[in-house]
């Protein structure tokens, strides 16, 4: 690495973009009030991070003369994997009942719950009813 | 100059997994952690590709493939369990 090469200066530019992006989405996951807006600003934000850095260092190596299908891979199941796993997890916060902050002003998903739990009648015992008729609605 | 940026973009990483297990912590609820962690591993695996181009080594590459898949296949199972009550269901 002798220093000023501007290909590996403007790669070391991109990998410190993508740290910044994962600062501010972390910025945004302790300020932010509620586990849904904080799930909104991290999951993007912090993708869009570590593919900035992925993509980065595959380029680097690549410049080197190093083809890594096992980075390829890396990037493609981070980008694959980690707004499904986000979305899981917020599908699983809801359902689970934790709250909605108190600025909130709507919630959609109540209201299409409701609906569908009027078309199936719910058990007792549930808040919306059959969870597995959720499923097969 | 090229260590340099390499270095302070690892010392922002730094600051975001501190956030992260601030959060991780703290926070108010199960779902809460949960994404915490899935944050920490997303981080780490930023920071081992980091390392790698520091070190100009191509050993780490695995290490990120897999903490990839383990973060994403324990997310899922904690995301399921906080829905359901258990990971895998019998019929």
């Amino acid at each position: 690495m002798n220093g000023n090469n501007p290909i590996e200066l403007s790669i070391a530019v991109v990998i410190l973009m993508g740290t910044i992006f994962g600062f501010l989405g972390s910025i945004g996951f302790i300020r932010l009030p509620d586990v849904y807006n904080r799930a909104h600003a991290l999951a993007k934000s912090s993708t869009l991070g570590v593919l900035f850095v992925l993509v980065g260092t595959f380029l680097f190596f690549l410049f080197e003369g190093h083809f890594s299908i096992k980075l390829f891979l890396g990037i493609f199941f981070v980008f694959l994997t980690s707004p499904v796993s986000t979305h899981l997890i917020c599908r699983s916060a809801y359902h689970s009942h934790v709250e909605l902050a108190k600025e909130s002003v709507r919630d959609d998903l109540r209201e299409a719950l409701e609906k569908d739990t009027k078309k199936a009648p719910a058990l007792p015992g549930t808040l919306w009813g059959n969870r597995e008729g959720e499923i097969n609605n | 100059m090229i260590k340099g940026i390499l270095f302070v973009s690892l010392v922002l990483l730094i600051f975001s997994i501190l956030a992260t297990i601030y959060r991780l912590v703290r926070g108010p609820s199960a779902p809460d952690r949960v994404q915490a962690l899935d944050a920490l591993g997303i981080y780490l695996i930023a920071g081992v590709a980091i390392f790698s181009v520091y070190l100009k080594s191509t050993a780490f590459f695995e290490v990120i493939l897999l903490i990839g898949i383990l973060s994403f296949i324990g997310t899922i199972a904690f995301a399921r369990f906080i829905e359901r009550g258990v990971v895998i269901e019998r019929k």
